[in-house]
């Protein structure tokens, strides 16, 4: 009863919509896929897409695990608050997130000027389109992290520390690896974001084609010149790559689930 | 190694959890440290560890001060109560990690450290279960790993906290003698810290029992059981009833007469320890103490009955023959073989 009401809902909501979706790019037939697939504009959007994506969710691992440390192990004062503060991206419409960096990154903004004055530009180049999407990734990695991290009981650092393991030692013997299927998840999660992400990225990015122009900002332009095949290609080429992305990340998953007796 | 505690005082947020312990324990003891929760036997096992810093004084292994090493320093094993296992490590790796932290020079060679990681697993019949994730194990071989681990870095002590705690009754008794052997056949200097008795009593060479951050005794099973010197050990270990005396020229005197056992106490009011079952029952007409069964219960082989003595508010316990014939409301009238008088508190 439960599974056949799972799995209407999801064909309802998910699956349906998408194979709607890769028929209509089916509509050019394989040359006229073949076409879209390969045009140098859509292949350098998927390569921003991707690779920004992809760095953005490498940094909000290694600093979404800092702040879920701090918020898991410290006590001080505004602690929930910096708790709350987390959840903001998930909260904020991301075309407002995408304004205020902007304003902030823009030459002459209150951060952009002064690495404006060291010849870094971030605005409308991939590195403002990356950290927008850290902006919105960092709570993924925090959520699912935290958790798990609150699970940890002290007795495990101090049972590695009676052992002899220097803080260095634990960390990165005893305590990441224990994470790493959180961290996994976490990671999958803000990548999976990054790649749709579209309302914060396209103030930041200046959305020039070839330099700074993501792929669903593509679809867009696609959809205002009524190419919808065209549109649905590039849709679907970026369903497939997530799809097998997400698929092998799900695996290593499954695999350490299977090791352990435990994951997230 | 020999394990001084030296006048030790902790506070957490100057809350004492500690006042000035001292304990000397020699080397190949196996020491329990016994008390009621929030009592401060894990604050001072922790203390030895070096996972908490004393407040004031100082703990010794051997000469040294090991006050002033940390805990990475001081080479203890310590076994927790919820095992603490590294759940992404299998058995061996767990039982090596010690090994395998070792700064280069002193790290003995990758064969050499799965070669002794096994010879422990061995040792703690876990052999066969090498591969095994914590996950995939019992309760008690957990612990059993737990304790293989710790005694894979060649300790100087071995300290284990509450170590059968969280294991269902069967398989504590089982490694409670267990840890026995193992302790008889390693020498290790051992102390481990219980709330249950029985178990202090079965497998200590001496019990530490501690109330409210203060040492009340300190003894092997027999003299802390036999002799207990405060009211408090008289009625954590094993059963006790107290009732209320007055002591006369020398003498105890219940409800206007003499009890026919002597006290070296001065005069005035104190109260009679004994033990339930430690008692003769004697003629209602002879002198004793006496009261009215008020309640009575088959424990096991015998009767355990409830008295309800003259001028006692609280009823005091007795154990007698399961065949005698007293049932409630009948008087019966007994007196203490073994006692200890305490001052009214």
């Amino acid at each position: 009863m439960a599974l056949g009401f799972t799995l209407a809902y999801l064909a309802l909501i998910v699956l349906i919509p998408l194979t709607g979706l890769v028929l209509r790019s089916a509509s050019l037939g394989f040359p006229g896929f073949w076409h879209v697939a390969t045009d140098p504009r859509t292949v350098n959007a998927l390569k921003i897409s991707f690779g920004t994506s992809l760095i953005a969710a490498v940094i909000n691992v290694i600093f979404g695990i800092i702040v879920a440390w701090v918020l898991v192990r410290y006590r001080f004062p505004g602690r929930r608050i910096v708790d709350a503060i987390v959840d903001l991206p998930f909260a904020l419409p991301t075309a407002v997130a995408g304004i205020a960096l902007t304003a902030l990154y823009s030459k002459n903004g209150w951060i952009g000027r002064w690495l404006d004055l060291i010849g870094i530009k971030v605005a409308f180049t991939p590195i403002g389109i990356t950290i927008a999407l850290i902006f919105i990734g960092l709570p993924f990695v925090v959520r699912t992290v935290q958790p798990v991290m609150e699970e940890i009981r002290k007795e495990v650092e101090e049972a590695a520390a009676t052992l002899g393991a220097n803080r260095f030692q634990t960390i990165t013997r005893v305590l990441l690896p224990g994470l790493q299927p959180a961290i996994l998840t976490g990671f999958a999660l803000a990548f999976a974001r990054a790649v749709g992400e579209y309302g914060s990225v396209i103030f930041i990015a200046g959305n020039l084609p070839y330099v700074s122009e993501i792929a669903p900002l593509l679809i867009v332009i696609r959809l205002e010149e009524f190419d919808y095949a065209g549109a649905t290609a590039i849709a679907t080429i970026m369903l497939l790559i997530s799809f097998f992305m997400l698929f092998v990340i799900n695996l290593i998953q499954a695999w350490s689930r299977r090791r352990y007796g435990y994951g997230a | 190694m020999d394990v001084r505690v030296s006048g030790v005082r902790k506070e957490f947020d100057r809350f004492p959890a500690l006042h000035d312990v001292s304990l000397d324990i020699n080397s190949g003891e196996l020491i329990a440290l016994l008390g009621p929760s929030g009592s401060g036997k894990t604050t001072l096992l922790r203390l030895i560890a070096g996972l908490e810093t004393p407040t004031e004084g100082k703990v010794f292994f051997g000469d040294e001060d090991a006050s002033l090493k940390s805990v990475q320093e001081r080479n203890v094993g310590f076994v927790f109560q919820h095992y603490a296992l590294f759940r992404h490590m299998t058995v061996i790796d767990n039982v090596s990690f010690g090994l395998k932290v070792r700064p280069g020079s002193s790290r003995p060679s990758k064969d050499e450290i799965r070669r002794r990681s096994s010879e422990l697993l061995d040792f703690v019949q876990l052999s066969g279960l090498e591969k095994r994730y914590p996950a995939q194990l019992s309760g008690g071989q957990r612990q059993r790993v737990a304790l293989a681990r710790a005694m894979a870095i060649e300790p100087r002590v071995l300290l284990l906290d509450e170590p059968f705690g969280a294991l269902d009754a069967k398989v504590r008794k089982e490694l409670r003698r267990w840890l026995r052997e193992i302790h008889d056949k390693t020498k290790h200097t051992t102390v481990f810290v219980t709330h249950d008795q029985d178990e202090a009593l079965e497998l200590a060479d001496r019990v530490v029992v501690m109330s409210q951050g203060r040492i009340e005794q300190i003894g092997t099973p027999d003299e802390v059981y036999d002799r207990p010197n405060s009211p408090f050990v008289y009625s954590f270990i094993g059963e006790s009833s107290s009732t209320e005396v007055q002591i006369k020229n020398g003498e105890l005197w219940f409800d206007g007469q003499a009890l026919g056992i002597s006290s070296d106490r001065p005069d005035g009011e104190g109260m009679l320890y004994f033990r339930p079952h430690d008692i003769e029952l004697i003629d209602a007409s002879n002198r004793g103490i006496a009261g009215t069964v008020v309640a009575s219960r088959r424990v096991g082989a015998t009767r355990r009955i409830e008295l309800a003595i003259a001028g006692a508010t609280d009823h005091v316990e007795i154990e007698i023959p399961a065949d005698h014939p007293a049932t409630e409301t009948s008087r019966i009238a007994f007196r203490p073989k073994h006692w200890r008088v305490f001052p009214k508190s």
